[in-house]
């Protein structure tokens, strides 16, 4: 370990913004068991390595390709040549892109997703902003997220949360919310399951009786208040204030720093809070 | 058997304006780019594009030669967006049917089995239904009564694949991790066209790889094209990695007319054989 590694894994109980949200989106994977995790984004990587090493042993990852590995691997993968030392990996599975859309459609998967824009009913846009036709920004296109929001239980990760990316409307639905699956009716709505929103500012879910988003846990130092603010659209409301999302435990920050991130690559994807 | 060796002048004098084209490969990966760089330097214009697009989405709308693309992304992989295709749809300058990824495979499957539709779960609830209005239902005939999306078949007029190796009869062999979808593009289409790294001897096939490594048969293809590197700059491991240098050059071409003309001159404006040349060379 080197000098500015040791200094951070030792500094202990003082968790950066990004390690909040890993452990979160960790925490969103509990329950999944013997599940393909695919993620978008770097803290949902930690995340996922995070709960297969700990409390979610039969988590299935792969290596971004197509190999499943038995054994959770640092994000920068098991070779990277400025990577930690770690075992060579086991390869336990092969997943080609044929058979990942048989899985997904058997519905044995946890995708965490990235937005571009998200509304209240967990409509998600990461296809284009504007009108389709001709948009004002292209993006990645529908990709898989039509298929993966009606099959199976779908999560997502919003790094930078504003009003322009949690939007009253989306310009375009690839990720079907609650209240499109609402209109489909309960047969063919029924694997559709948006569980968890993690943003840098909080975690949300949809357990209200019209399934709109609701402010789950604020990150510490984020007040609802600020939330508000940052959300272009109104939450629904808590009975009680909503608590803080848990704090990373040490142990937790030992193998975030030490073994899955150690040179903290996911720490430049949420800009740090300020103070 | 058939010698089915042909060349890629070849295969781009059989496609006409308004055909439906399908290109194998995914993303930046294993995409027949010889055969692309020919048709860049055909006359064919108004091509529909089906593909898991990558660069060769890019460069044929670069080139005015798409009229509708039917995708589930574009993207370089390292690069997530594709710029050149960026500016085409942001100009609305092609016809997008945008697809979930799986719907995209059910179409090419369906046209494989010579089905009308596959039916399918994807789609529903999403905008895909709204931008490709001429998607259908369909109700399961059976007691659950299920509504699901008929995907349409996706016929194609002609396919495009690179495998690692081949025969002169056209079986195709890839050695990388997965063999993404060329087996659906091939039977889905009219002609079938397979470039690949080496051209070998069909009892020299098994010695490169696994029994399953042999995905396309001979009644797949139509002809064969020996290209080595002709998946440049796209990967084709283990022949050879994406050429990332090369690849950024190409995306930062988007923006910047002097250096869009100078890739063209330099790469595209050039025969195959100085395009490897010059590849050698750098």
């Amino acid at each position: 370990m080197s000098g500015a590694q040791a200094t951070r894994a030792a500094s202990g109980a003082q968790a950066t913004r990004s390690e909040v949200c890993a452990v979160a989106l960790a925490d969103a994977l509990r329950g999944s068991g013997e599940r393909l995790v695919s993620c978008f984004g770097l803290a949902p990587q930690v995340g996922a390595r995070l709960a297969k090493l700990s409390f979610e042993p039969d988590l299935l990852l792969t290596d971004g390709i197509c190999s499943l590995l038995a054994e959770a691997q640092p994000i920068s993968g098991p070779r990277a040549p400025d990577g930690p030392d770690a075992p060579e990996p086991v390869v336990e599975g092969w997943l080609p892109f044929r058979s990942v859309f048989d899985l997904l459609w058997n519905g044995r998967r946890h995708v965490v997703m990235v937005a571009s824009q998200i509304d209240r009913h967990g409509n998600q846009n990461f296809a284009c902003i504007g009108p389709h036709p001709k948009p004002k920004a292209q993006l990645l296109g529908m990709r898989g997220a039509p298929g993966n929001t009606i099959h199976h239980r779908t999560s997502y990760w919003i790094p930078n949360h504003s009003p322009k990316v949690f939007v009253e409307q989306v310009d375009v639905v690839s990720g079907v919310g609650y209240d499109r699956a609402a209109a489909l009716g309960p047969q063919s709505a029924r694997f559709h399951d948006i569980h968890r929103v993690v943003s840098n500012l909080g975690v949300f879910d949809f357990e209200t009786p019209e399934r709109r988003m609701r402010l789950r846990s604020r990150h510490p130092g984020v007040s609802a208040q600020e939330i508000a603010q940052q959300t272009g659209f109104e939450l629904a409301p808590n009975a009680e204030e909503a608590p803080e999302t848990r704090a990373p435990a040490a142990e937790e920050l030992r193998l975030i720093r030490e073994f899955i991130d150690p040179e903290g690559r996911a720490n430049s994807e949420v800009r740090e809070v300020r103070g | 058997m058939a010698d089915k060796r042909s060349s890629e002048s070849e295969a781009v004098a059989e496609l006409r304006d308004g055909m439906t084209l399908g290109i194998g490969g995914w993303g930046s990966r294993r995409k027949p780019m010889s055969l692309v760089r020919e048709l860049l330097r055909s006359p064919v214009k108004d091509l529909t594009l089906v593909s898991y697009g990558g660069p060769e989405v890019g460069l044929l709308c670069r080139y005015g030669k798409v009229k509708r693309l039917i995708y589930g992304f574009v993207s370089l992989d390292s690069i997530p967006l594709e710029p050149h295709f960026r500016a085409v749809r942001q100009a609305g300058a092609v016809e997008a049917r945008e697809l979930d990824e799986g719907m995209l495979q059910w179409g090419l499957y369906a046209a494989a089995l010579r089905l009308p539709f596959l039916p399918t779960r994807a789609g529903l609830g999403s905008d895909v239904m709204r931008i490709n209005p001429e998607l259908k239902l369909v109700k399961s005939p059976y007691a659950d009564g299920e509504e699901l999306v008929a995907m349409p078949a996706l016929e194609l007029d002609a396919a495009f694949i690179h495998m690692n190796r081949a025969d002169a009869a056209g079986n195709g062999q890839y050695l990388g991790p997965d063999f993404y979808f060329d087996d659906l593009y091939c039977m889905a289409a009219k002609r079938r066209f397979m470039s690949c790294e080496k051209l070998v001897e069909t009892r020299e096939l098994l010695a490169g790889g696994a029994l399953q490594t042999l995905r396309i048969n001979r009644s797949m293809v139509d002809g064969v094209i020996e290209a080595p590197g002709g998946a440049h700059f796209t990967e084709c491991p283990p022949d050879y990695g994406r050429d990332e240098t090369f690849q950024r050059e190409y995306a930062a071409t988007a923006k910047d007319e002097d250096a869009w003309r100078r890739f063209r001159a330099g790469w595209l404006d050039v025969s195959e054989a100085e395009y490897q040349a010059r590849v050698q060379a750098r």
